[in-house]
């Protein structure tokens, strides 16, 4: 008995997992998947973010940078070899990984803030970049066809004549997202309750006395701007797949910069609890707010809360609730 | 022969547009230079300023330039009272930098959604007796052209930028704000409230926006989004100039004009960005002082 | 005579124009309970920040436990041995005040031992400072002298052959300065190397086998403390005389 107690959090991703694909299993509406997706998404993006901002205090700008590099690497992938998904989504977060490992490399040294900066300029520069890449459908953006029957090691994955795990690739891909957000939730725990989180989390309170107390600051800074990189350009190289149409404004979108920041702050950064319970709650407020009001007041409604919550409630929902007891 | 006459027009322009950086940076190397408030969201205010620009030009028929110097106390309170509340959540209570940048950054993504609701998307340009003409001359046998619309912003942005020099170096308010910098004990032993200096000093920088905002739109056509872009420059120049230096600013945003210039005109606007950002992430890598910083980077 | 556990050899740093360091050298012995004063603004923190890596220094060369500093980063510094402490106090304050002792064990001086274990050694070292029953507490709330013996107890957690201790006594009374001073002679009589800067003089002089005093970067006097408190060059640089 105690082994499962031991095990709850591993126990628990498995259950949640399972009940994703129940839910792919039976006859759920095939709107739920699409913008369920979309949630999910923001679970992994604002734990990747979290990783680097909440547990080690360095900001970044620039998730949709990272996020971009994994979409248009996972198009370039297409357009050159037809490449399925899983090896799309690999490189992908390998890409991000690195261009993290170089942003990192240059501007760590300094004071969080020029990291942040570098972030946001990096993701525009990104952009401009992709604007003037044809061979991935420059500015007027590209089409990506689903592939028309994909097979995973022999399995027929898809098949809309139901010979498949499942019926559609909304589906298949509302499957995949939640396992890799699950995967990016089991990271973000391990690295808290782990050294590294530890060190982080010294780093993020007082960098100057953390290095003298014998932490690699730099190194452990490196590390976790990797592993954030990383998973945000894996979540972006699924992107293309569930959007068919991709343009540089689409996957460069601000949008996910200020929801990578929000949702963990409103969520509270010091646990991976707090980014899920902001996604979740913000992601699933957002799709809702997206059909019965403009983008525009979503977006100006999210910018005023980020605001209050950064002034009146530093702890996040997380915090607040901790503190009531 | 081409060549040349390329150059030197990218020459002229690039200069030219070292002028307007100039007006466009200016207000954050007081606010992040002096103050080390991070406002990140600095170019969206000029954004702002020029969209007010374009509001009173195309409403009343004002001159964009004009516009701008009317506007300037609007955005100086305005400033006065983004300190006040920055002031008053964050620094006294010296809370995490992080904090600070995401109250920023909110705010950045605030006035951006904002501007799009109270003017759509559209590209906004405005109307002047200098803009569209430009002054043709030719020596030994190279032909050049300098845009009028180029020329004023030049000229404006040099008045402002002399003007805030001789602001910080000569009045009282100006050496307190550099005072206020290096030590603020010290110049509240002095009967100086550092706070109400640093509110002053916010509100200049953020006063800045309402000419910066009109030789933006004179320069450019503007739409809400085009901020971002900016950000690139303004804080290479920043960063580049040395934080807390006026004439920095002045030297790297010359030199951001004529880089972003010349590899515009020999490889395409696209890779305009592009340079700022390398200038950015070199800076911060080998020199992170900047040419003539006096501030700390670490 | 065995080698000096730390060598400074005309150590120089300068600011800019300003130069805050200007030739120092020194030698500290293993074992050694080594004072370092001077007026503010003399470089004290300097070259202790130059000793701890936190700035590297121009000119000069520090040589410690037989290493060249030369190229160190801090932490790697403190791997070698080396912890210090900030004259005002810089907790970890998102942790408990037993979490901030355990990173430098984790970090540095109990790499690979489990969890338990090392809070184990963060709480033994909570009870020789007298802080057991703070172990945990938030550090918002702690009072000065608190603060104070938590530095000295999370550079002391690093298990370092040298403390070097900046300003710990700064305000604070006369029996709690007493009580720091025991706890730093004591882990002085297991073998830690200490050089301690202070202002409070009869904690140097109690303290201290050996003293040197700079004086606007530059060392003015060395001996041991009833030699330094005559001389006149120290006299001078404290009074303005």
């Amino acid at each position: 008995m105690t082994t499962v107690l031991r095990y709850k959090f591993e126990l628990g991703c498995v259950l949640v997992l399972v009940l994703a694909f129940v839910l792919t299993q039976i006859g759920v509406n095939n709107f739920f998947f699409f913008a369920g997706f979309a949630v999910v998404q923001f679970v992994m993006i604002a734990t990747a973010w979290n990783i680097l901002g909440g547990y080690g205090g360095y900001i970044n700008f620039g998730t949709a940078g990272f996020l971009g590099v994994g979409s248009y690497t996972a198009i370039a992938l297409i357009q050159w070899s037809d490449v399925s998904i899983v090896p799309q989504i690999i490189i992908g977060a390998l890409m991000a990984g690195l261009l993290g490992l170089f942003i990192g490399y240059f501007t760590l040294r300094l004071r969080g803030v020029y990291f942040a900066i570098a972030t946001l300029a990096l993701a525009i520069v990104l952009e401009t970049f992709v604007n003037n890449w044809d061979f991935v459908g420059g500015a007027a953006g590209i089409s990506i066809l689903p592939p028309r029957n994909p097979e995973l090691l022999g399995v027929m994955i898809v098949d809309r004549k139901g010979a498949g795990i499942f019926d559609n690739n909304t589906e298949f891909l509302f499957f995949l997202i939640s396992a890799m957000a699950i995967f990016s939730v089991w990271i973000a725990r391990t690295i808290e309750r782990g050294k590294l989180g530890r060190g982080l989390n010294a780093i993020k309170d007082n960098e100057e006395a953390a290095e003298c107390m014998g932490v690699p600051t730099l190194r452990l800074k490196l590390v976790a701007t990797t592993v954030s990189g990383s998973l945000m350009g894996a979540a972006g190289a699924i992107f293309p797949n569930y959007l068919t149409f991709v343009d540089p404004l689409t996957a460069f979108n601000l949008e996910f910069a200020i929801n990578a920041l929000a949702m963990p702050m409103i969520g509270g950064t010091f646990t991976w609890i707090g980014p899920v319970i902001g996604a979740l709650l913000l992601g699933t407020v957002q799709q809702i707010a997206i059909v019965t009001i403009s983008s525009e007041l979503n977006l100006l409604i999210l910018g005023v809360v980020l605001v209050i919550f950064v002034v009146a409630a530093p702890h996040g929902i997380v915090g607040w609730f901790m503190k009531k007891n | 022969m081409i060549i040349l006459e390329l150059f030197i027009n990218a020459l002229i322009s690039g200069i030219l547009l070292g002028g307007f950086f100039v007006a466009l940076a200016i207000g954050l190397s007081i606010c992040f230079g002096l103050l080390d408030t991070v406002n990140i969201a600095h170019p969206t205010f000029v954004v702002a300023g020029a969209f007010c620009a374009f509001f009173l030009n195309s409403t009343f028929g004002i001159d964009p330039i004009l516009a701008g110097v009317i506007m300037t106390p609007f955005f100086f309170a305005l400033g006065w009272l983004i300190y006040s509340a920055y002031y008053q959540f964050f620094e006294r209570t010296s809370a995490q930098a992080l904090r600070g940048l995401a109250f920023f950054f909110g705010l950045l993504f605030i006035t951006e959604v904002v501007l799009i609701m109270v003017s759509g998307v559209d590209h906004r340009l405005v109307n002047a007796a200098y803009i569209g003409k430009s002054f043709r001359g030719a020596v030994a046998g190279i032909e050049f052209s300098v845009p009028y619309r180029l020329l004023s912003a030049f000229v404006v942005a040099g008045i402002m930028t002399l003007g805030l020099q001789a602001f910080l170096d000569r009045s009282f308010f100006g050496r307190a704000t550099r005072a206020v910098h290096q030590d603020m004990m010290a110049l509240s032993l002095m009967g100086v409230d550092p706070v109400t200096v640093k509110r002053i000093a916010f509100g200049i920088g953020l006063g800045t926006c309402g000419i910066a905002g009109a030789l933006m739109i004179i320069v450019i056509p503007i739409e809400p989004a085009v901020g971002r872009v900016f950000i690139g420059n303004v804080f290479a120049i920043v960063v580049l100039g040395g934080l807390g230096s006026i004439s920095g600013t002045l030297i790297a945003a010359m030199i951001l004009g004529i880089a972003e210039s010349l590899v515009s005109t020999f490889f395409g606007p696209s890779w305009a960005p592009a340079v700022s950002f390398s200038i950015l992430l070199g800076v911060l890598a080998f020199r992170p002082s900047g040419l003539l910083g006096v501030g700390d980077t670490r | 005579m065995s080698d000096p556990l730390l060598k400074i050899e005309s150590v120089t740093k300068k600011f800019g124009g300003f130069t805050a360091l200007s030739n120092v050298s020194l030698e500290v012995h293993t074992g050694e309970r080594f004072g370092l004063i001077g007026p503010n603004g003399s470089g004290k923190t300097t070259l202790i920040n130059c000793i701890s890596g936190t700035l590297q220094n121009d000119g000069g060369e520090i040589f410690f436990d037989g290493h060249d500093l030369n190229g160190m980063k801090p932490h790697q510094r403190t791997a070698a041995g080396i912890a210090r402490t900030f004259q005002i106090p810089r907790p970890f304050h998102s942790m408990t005040v037993l979490d901030n002792l355990k990173i430098p064990i984790e970090y540095v001086s109990g790499i690979g031992i489990g969890q338990s274990e090392i809070a184990e050694q963060a709480m033994s070292i909570l009870e020789t400072m007298g802080m057991a029953e703070k172990a945990n507490q938030e550090t918002l709330g702690l009072t000065q002298i608190e603060l104070r013996k938590l530095e000295l107890a999370r550079a002391i957690a690093a298990k370092p052959k040298l403390l070097i201790s900046d300003e710990a006594m700064a305000g604070l009374t006369g029996n709690e300065v007493d009580e720091v001073l025991e706890i730093l002679i004591g882990f002085n009589e297991q073998g830690m190397t200490i050089i301690m800067i202070e202002h409070i003089m009869r904690a140097v002089m109690h303290f201290s086998q050996r003293v040197i005093c700079l004086d606007a970067g530059e060392l003015i006097a060395e001996g041991k403390p009833d030699e330094i408190v005559k001389d006149k060059g120290v006299e001078r640089a404290y009074l303005g005389v």
